[in-house]
């Protein structure tokens, strides 16, 4: 108990720093940014574990908003529990069941969906800029510059873009965070659908806010972190839950290091072996042409037998 | 070709050399296009199968989509077709920048005779096992995207590395293009070629660094993903430093086969020197594999990496470490000591084992091993890499048997009467 309480406090201070701070505090701004480079502030969305009775209006909505092939069995049948599913190339977003640690009576519902990386780790491994960071948060997809290389699936620390392995034509499919419906100032489909205020819409600054006052304020019943926080260098979906990670089926063990910077490295090291390599090698090839002109016959035959 | 410099003078005369040699060049392509040798060999007929029916399998893979001859998943979105026939085959087709980095830049003689086919064996990978790259892709009609420039992904790993196979593509090729200039008799064209050999083998060998190493650091992306004891920072210096012993111990290995199956093509040079030049090659081997092991150690100590030696990866990767990385060492050293050439063959096999070996564990085997359902290759996946090889020796006999590839000298290559073409013979029975 004393633990929890002494992270509550932890929890309490530092919302209430960010908050006299006005949220501009620098260092956390560069753990994980709540702006995109051009100083829009992000949209996010707030998933609370603990509200979420597993109705699977935000499917249903999913499902319709983009237009998504109907599934066989409807939304209302409840067996889909039965077995953990994932997201497909027909659904962005599922959700699962799990067991409460707490209260066996009462299971815990967790969606699952794209996160909308502040840095996606896909959108730095594409190509050809199919995967895309928009300044408002969503990652979206152009399907008319994909080719297919599934690299995105590859780097996506949360598993999440989907591939058409059926199609002889097939593109990649995940969560877009209804961003043509965000332009248009409306919210996601799934957070409109949302009965219970599981998942909210609202810019990022404020969920987190919103989600450290839950927290704050029932000390019990969450964790005292928000994953997504510092996940992967930050993603615009954040999640407050009761029980470890781990056992609502989301990914563990993430690094906090935003996913372009593990390779940033590795391309900054391009321009300078393209300027380098060339350099020594024409100057190797001189001094090695002249010295061999310097030297008489016989040297050049360096071989003995 | 050679009427370039007066082609604003508009002489009739020029035109109608340039349509003789274009008409006489057609005329000879075709007549080369021709099989020689005998059809019905034990080679020619299994390949011929496998590349038919490989084929089949590759026109259901472009109807059905990818799922229906791969075992790829939502789970493994790369299979062996990337692991294998991309990151595996294009390590071994290092061997290029590097000879080319010896005899041309360094200008050490004693390996020239094998650097044409060296070349040739690397563009051939590229063209081959890069081009594997496109049964892969789920869209390869957009493989232009990247290039044609609507869509540079300059953040992206892949979009290096695409550009790189390319450009090196173009360099091997420029490299190589000398001997198809002899071959068409073309002696204007062969020279100006030359002239270009030093430039492109300088960039190809700035474009291979890169794009060795780029292979690597493609998974820099997967650090949950990829198996700690082969994940690491460095992992884009290590494909590059092993890219170098692949490179030299594949060389070794096809100088085992082709000293058997073209022994009339082989010149005078590259017979006597072939054991010298073996020696050489397991030496640079063994420098390129101490400056591996040292890498190795210095992550096994940098990530903690013997918290993990005890588990089931971890005993395989001791089996790849110790059986090949650290015995083909001690191999190496050894057939240098007794100066024996059949030991460093014997230790290329061993070596590019082990290279197949690691670029497997990177992209494959240790690729979200914790998986409950693993993904493994399928049948067609298996065969139509085999079609794919098939394929790249069908070409690269077709070449070698009318190209002056091994350090034949050039003034040889005049006229050749239909009898000595039909001397050449191809032992298949020896792959």
């Amino acid at each position: 108990m004393t633990i929890s309480r002494r992270n509550f406090l932890k929890v309490a201070g530092a919302a209430g720093g960010a908050l006299l701070a006005g949220g501009a505090s620098p260092a956390r701004a560069a753990q994980s940014p709540q702006t995109s480079a051009g100083g829009v502030e992000f949209n996010g969305m707030l998933i609370d574990t603990t509200k979420c009775i597993g109705c699977r209006a935000c499917e249903e909505a999913c499902n319709e908003a983009n237009k998504l092939p109907k599934p066989k069995v409807s939304f209302s049948t409840e067996s889909v529990f039965e077995e953990t599913r994932d997201t497909t190339t027909g659904a962005y977003t599922v959700v699962n069941r799990f067991q409460n640690g707490k209260n066996p009576e009462e299971p815990v519902f967790v969606r699952k969906q794209c996160m909308h990386c502040n840095q996606p780790a896909c959108a730095s491994a594409c190509l050809c800029r199919a995967m895309e960071k928009t300044k408002e948060a969503a990652v979206i997809y152009h399907k008319d510059r994909c080719m297919g290389c599934r690299y995105c699936m590859v780097a996506c620390p949360f598993d999440i873009p989907r591939f058409e392995y059926d199609s002889p034509t097939p593109f990649v499919w995940k969560c877009i965070f209804c961003n043509e419906r965000q332009m248009r100032g409306e919210q996601p489909a799934c957070s409109e659908a949302c009965p219970t205020g599981a998942t909210l819409f609202g810019k990022k600054r404020d969920l987190l806010e919103i989600a450290r006052s839950r927290i704050y304020s029932e000390p019990d019943k969450y964790l005292h972190k928000i994953y997504g926080e510092h996940e992967v260098g930050g993603t615009g979906w954040l999640y407050l839950i009761g029980q470890p990670e781990e056992k609502l089926g989301l990914k563990t063990n993430l690094p906090t290091t935003p996913y372009p910077e593990l390779t940033s490295g590795f391309l900054y090291g391009v321009p300078l072996v393209f300027v380098l390599w060339p350099s020594l090698l024409i100057g190797l090839n001189y001094l090695i042409k002249d010295s061999k002109v310097g030297e008489t016959k016989e040297a050049s035959h360096d071989e003995r037998d | 070709m050679t009427n370039g410099t007066d082609a604003s003078g508009a002489s009739v005369e020029g035109a109608m050399t340039f349509r003789q040699i274009a008409r006489e060049t057609i005329r000879f392509v075709l007549s080369e296009l021709k099989p020689k040798g005998k059809l019905l060999t034990p080679f020619n007929v299994i390949t011929g199968v496998i590349i038919l029916s490989g084929l089949v399998m590759i026109a259901v893979r472009f109807a059905y989509g990818l799922g229906a001859v791969s075992n790829l998943s939502q789970n493994y979105p790369w299979g062996i077709w990337i692991g294998f026939d991309v990151v595996t085959g294009v390590a071994f087709a290092g061997g290029a920048y590097i000879l080319t980095f010896v005899v041309h830049i360094l200008k050490i003689k004693k390996f020239e005779p094998i650097v044409r086919v060296t070349v040739l064996n690397g563009f051939l990978a590229y063209v081959f096992y890069a081009g594997a790259l496109l049964l892969d892709l789920g869209r390869p009609w957009n493989v232009i995207n990247p290039i044609i420039g609507n869509a540079f992904g300059l953040s992206s790993v892949l979009f290096l590395v695409a550009w790189h196979f390319l450009l090196y593509m173009i360099c091997e090729f420029l490299e190589f293009s000398p001997a198809v200039a002899e071959w068409l008799h073309w002696p204007k064209a062969r020279r100006i070629l030359e002239g270009l050999t030093t430039g492109a083998v300088i960039f190809g060998i700035t474009l291979s660094t890169l794009h060795q190493s780029g292979l690597g650091a493609l998974f820099l992306l997967a650090p949950t993903k990829v198996h700690p004891l082969w994940y690491s920072g460095n992992i884009p210096v290590m494909f590059f430093v092993s890219s170098i012993f692949a490179g030299l111990s594949m060389v070794m290995i096809e100088s085992f086969f082709t000293k058997k199956a073209f022994k009339d093509r082989i010149g005078h040079e590259l017979h006597a020197a072939h054991d010298s030049i073996l020696l050489g090659l397991g030496k640079g081997a063994v420098g390129a594999l101490f400056a591996y092991i040292f890498l190795k150690l210095i992550d096994f100590v940098h990530y903690k990496q013997w918290a993990y030696l005890d588990t089931p990866m971890g005993y395989w990767y001791l089996f790849e470490i110790v059986g090949f990385v650290l015995l083909p060492t001690a191999l190496f050293l050894q057939a240098i000591r007794k100066r024996s050439p059949r030991l460093v063959q014997f230790t290329a096999f061993l070596t590019a084992a082990g290279v197949i070996l690691n670029r497997l564990n990177v992209s494959v085997i240790g690729f979200k091993w914790y998986e409950t359902v693993r993904y493994y290759p399928s049948f067609y996946e298996i065969w139509i890499t085999l079609a794919i090889i098939s394929m790249e020796l069908w070409v690269f006999r077709w070449v070698i048997l009318r190209m002056p590839v091994f350090g034949v000298p050039h003034e040889v290559v005049e006229e050749k009467t239909a009898e000595d073409l039909e001397v050449v013979t191809w032992k298949a029975s020896v792959l």
